[in-house]
């Protein structure tokens, strides 16, 4: 175990913490939607992808069917795709050994594992998603088994919890300059406007296309030296 | 819906996930990237979080809401953004918006 994976486990736990929180509403909700507790535990151990698998549930919950539950995750984790085409140069061996690597990605161990030059610390990516895993699983066994107890989730404030997750994820980047800041702007911009007029996932695959905004001549922007000509986006 | 309905949804979701995250790994991996790749690649991450962030605070289903979730993320917003830990940060989320429909 290298430093850089020790570095990413300790990175992941606060995520962890949130994650587990996440997932025991995805327990509870998924209990409620009429799945069985093995099912929704099931589910995150080999899906553990929180947005499509609330994606998927809330569709059944809504009485649609195989196919729109499908579609819906897929499309929510239809952001993984950028993500993986982004990663995929820091990541060494042949095809399929580079595919099993690809699995270990979640949002937050993906953007906490970017070195801000476009590589990405392979060995942190891994370390910070493995304490994300155990209590992704662990939340959803604790919400399935024992959201009778709990009552509603959203009671509890527990949907706020997953914004949050990101925001604290955007946070970090937005201090990385005036570039990062317009990329975010633009990014939102570009969902907000999508939201209503497509299905559920594609706003937020689209507005990786606010990343084009690297394309614009001009170096390395952490210094923020030319953020005041930067600040429209 | 029946059981075996959801252990069909759980199998389908298990493996398209898996094929997305493979996708860009297999395509690509292994090469030195391009200077412009790099440039692009380092602003993905604010432009989906952003994206994520917006959507998931403000859209309820497929049209806008703004409701006491999006109070509670806004005022962990603050104390995010004025270094609170991520943890805090989501505990007082859960809270505010408890505490808003409580009320």
């Amino acid at each position: 175990m290298n430093a850089s994976f020790r570095a990413g486990l300790r990175a992941g736990v606060p995520y962890a913490a949130a994650g587990f929180l996440l997932s025991l509403s995805f327990g509870v909700l998924a209990r409620e939607a009429g799945m069985s507790a093995v099912a929704a535990i099931v589910m995150s151990a080999i899906v553990f992808a929180g947005s499509a698998q609330f994606a998927a549930i809330s569709i059944v919950a809504a009485g649609g069917g195989f196919g729109p539950a499908v579609a819906a995750g897929a499309l929510m984790n239809s952001r993984f795709l950028p993500m993986g085409i982004a990663l995929a140069p820091s990541l060494p061996g042949g095809p399929l050994w580079r595919a099993a690597q690809g699995q270990g990605v979640v949002d937050s161990s993906w953007a906490l594992s970017a070195r801000g030059d476009g590589t990405f610390d392979r060995a942190f990516l891994f370390g910070s998603t493995a304490p994300q895993y155990v209590t992704w699983l662990l939340g959803t066994v604790t919400g399935a088994l024992a959201g009778d107890v709990l009552g509603d989730p959203d009671r509890l404030g527990l949907d706020a919890i997953y914004p949050t997750f990101f925001l604290a994820l955007l946070i970090v980047e937005l201090r990385n300059g005036a570039r990062a800041q317009q990329a975010a702007a633009l990014g939102a911009a570009l969902a907000l406007a999508l939201v209503s007029v497509t299905p559920a996932g594609v706003p937020v695959l689209v507005a990786s296309l606010a990343a084009l905004v690297g394309l614009r001549d001009g170096t390395d922007d952490a210094g923020d030296p030319d953020g005041a000509q930067e600040t429209a986006a | 819906m029946s059981d075996g309905q959801f252990w069909q949804i759980i199998a389908a979701l298990a493996l398209v996930t898996a094929i997305i995250k493979a996708a860009g790994p297999i395509a690509l991996g292994g090469r030195t990237l391009p200077r412009w790749f790099a440039n692009v690649v380092r602003y993905m991450a604010p432009a989906l979080l952003a994206a994520l962030v917006c959507v998931s605070a403000l859209a309820d289903g497929e049209r806008l809401a703004v409701g006491a979730d999006t109070a509670g993320v806004a005022v962990a917003g603050i104390a995010l953004w004025r270094g609170a830990s991520v943890i805090v940060g989501v505990l007082l989320a859960a809270a505010v918006t408890a505490l808003l429909r409580a009320i």
